[in-house]
């Protein structure tokens, strides 16, 4: 392209937009619901995930040291489960401090007033980093000398990752629908502003100019069309998702969903909307003008 | 200088257009290309301007070999023409002098380069005071010299005119012959195709004849000739 250009082509793009003033709104408004919707779905995924590694946190595997350890020999123990790989943290817990965690546990604490300690084992309450490997990090745990028992609840943690890919699946397939559909959109009226010069572009292709040239106004109008609906959907993006916070917070006095401070993702929605909205602008006006240059 | 050799095209499904045609025109020549509908005319323009392939032969164009010609290189093949149409092709909402500049801004000219040029051209074509008006603010005869101008702001070979005077009136007809021809006089090369029998007898050229895709006759004696064959 050359520079006497560039303010030329610049200027026609953005003259584009305003001339087909209707369609470039109608264009605009339809990408910042296809965002918004994609942009809503894809944060309360982001939510649920943050909430299903919370609550993956609390499956603890109990490891059960062999009774006839003493404290210090059960303690040693610990070494070697943290040298596993896949084990974020093994707390120690005493046989003194089970007995008392289980009576807090219990309604009536009267009931087992006297009970001897040695009624329970040491153990060692374990995280993991990943609860997809709770199975073969427990058949290694096993492995370790000392350890007799190992209690994990393999189903709540396969739970959690079907939940996990079902959710997963289903937000890939709805994003990339919207995408889709917006691009489209764009391509659509891109395609009608097309329609609308096919006379100068014929006239244009006649008098020499190269196809770089013909493309390069419609890129712009895209581009603006999906830069200006990204940052509609944006701002949009944020007032829906704080009021919904609020209206959670308000809500659910049990505390049972926690939603993540829409300053967290701040960055990544703002880049991830940038992105979609010229990818979407450009991608579409591209795709529109393909068959009107090759005469 | 723009050369058929041997040229045959074939549409689909099997109709025949051109059929061996060979002629050359060489630079500052003046020629007249007659031939009654369907005989072939509109597709040797179509050839010229490389917006179709022939199905067999050579064509060569001022300096390119169309059949070998790559796309990225047929906007500067069509820099070294000027196309003049029947309809005059104008936008109707830029005004005459945005009109013929942006024949000039397309191929990447400066914005002085244009004020230079542009006015000078239309001098040349006698609407130097109608720059400003809209297309539909002018007769046809101004339409077709304003289509006359931007074929020649960005200075071709060769101006191509398709049926230029097929909407005007004899004596607007006449006006636009006569500065096609002080523009071949000023060195450019100049293709008309007409109908205009009348027209072409009153100057003594070139002229071409095709008919069911042949050229027919070839030489200066005028569209009669090509008549009576």
């Amino acid at each position: 392209m050359k520079k006497n250009n560039i303010g030329y082509l610049l200027r026609e793009g953005i003259r584009s937009v305003f001339l087909h003033g209707f369609m470039s709104f109608a264009a605009i408004w339809v990408t910042v619901a296809c965002l918004l919707i994609m942009g809503t779905f894809s944060l309360v995924l982001y939510n649920l995930n943050e909430m299903i590694l919370d609550l993956e946190k609390d499956n603890q595997v109990l490891v059960y040291i062999d009774e006839t350890y003493s404290e210090a020999e059960a303690k040693s123990v610990g070494s070697q489960l943290n040298m596993i790989a896949n084990i974020h943290d093994a707390r120690f817990m005493s046989r003194g401090e089970a007995l008392n965690s289980f009576v807090a546990e219990q309604q009536d604490e009267a009931l087992f007033e006297g009970l001897d300690s040695s009624t329970f084992r040491d153990r060692f309450v374990v995280s993991m980093e990943n609860n997809d490997l709770m199975k073969q990090t427990c058949e290694e745990i096993k492995k370790i000398e000392g350890v007799s028992d190992v209690q994990a609840h393999y189903e709540i943690a396969e739970g959690f990752q079907m939940i996990q890919r079902m959710l997963n699946i289903a937000s890939m397939i709805i994003i990339a629908v919207l995408f889709v559909v917006s691009v489209l959109i764009i391509s659509n009226t891109v395609k009608l502003a097309m329609y609308d010069r096919k006379e100068e572009i014929s006239i244009m292709k006649m008098v020499g100019a190269t196809n770089g040239f013909i493309r390069w106004p419609f890129v712009v109008e895209g581009f603006i069309l999906g830069f200006v609906a990204s940052v509609l959907a944006f701002f949009l993006q944020w007032g829906l998702y704080n009021f919904l916070e609020n209206q959670i917070t308000s809500l659910d006095t049990l505390h049972l969903f926690t939603m993540v401070p829409f300053v967290e993702v701040v960055e990544l929605v703002a880049v991830c909307y940038a992105a979609v909205g010229f990818f979407v602008g450009v991608f579409g006006s591209l795709l529109s003008i393909r068959k009107f240059l090759k005469v | 200088m723009i050369e058929f050799r041997n040229v045959y095209k074939v549409y689909e499904p099997g109709t025949r257009a051109l059929n061996g045609v060979s002629l050359k025109i060489e630079d500052g020549e003046f020629v007249f290309l007659v031939g009654p509908s369907g005989s072939g005319k509109s597709t040797i323009i179509k050839i010229l301007t490389a917006e179709l392939q022939p199905t067999s032969g050579s064509v060569f164009v001022n300096g390119f070999t169309l059949e070998k010609i790559r796309r990225s290189a047929v906007p500067y093949m069509r820099r070294t023409l000027g196309v003049i149409f029947q309809d005059f092709r104008l936008i109707e909402n830029k005004s005459v002098y945005e009109n013929v500049a942006f024949a000039m801004r397309v191929i990447g000219a400066s914005e002085k380069e244009i004020k230079k040029r542009v006015p000078y051209v239309l001098e040349l074509v006698g609407l130097e005071n109608k720059s400003r008006r809209l297309p539909n603010e002018l007769s046809g005869g101004e339409q077709q010299r304003v289509a006359i101008a931007r074929a020649l702001v960005n200075n071709p070979n060769m101006i191509i005119a398709d049926e230029p005077t097929g909407n005007l009136d004899p004596a607007r007809s006449l006006e636009i012959m006569m500065l096609l021809e002080q523009i071949n006089a000023l060195g450019t090369t100049v293709m008309v195709v007409t109908h205009a029998n009348q027209l072409v007898d009153r100057f003594t050229k070139r002229v071409i004849a095709i008919d069911n895709g042949e050229i027919i006759s070839d030489g200066m004696d005028g569209y009669f000739a090509y008549e009576e064959e």
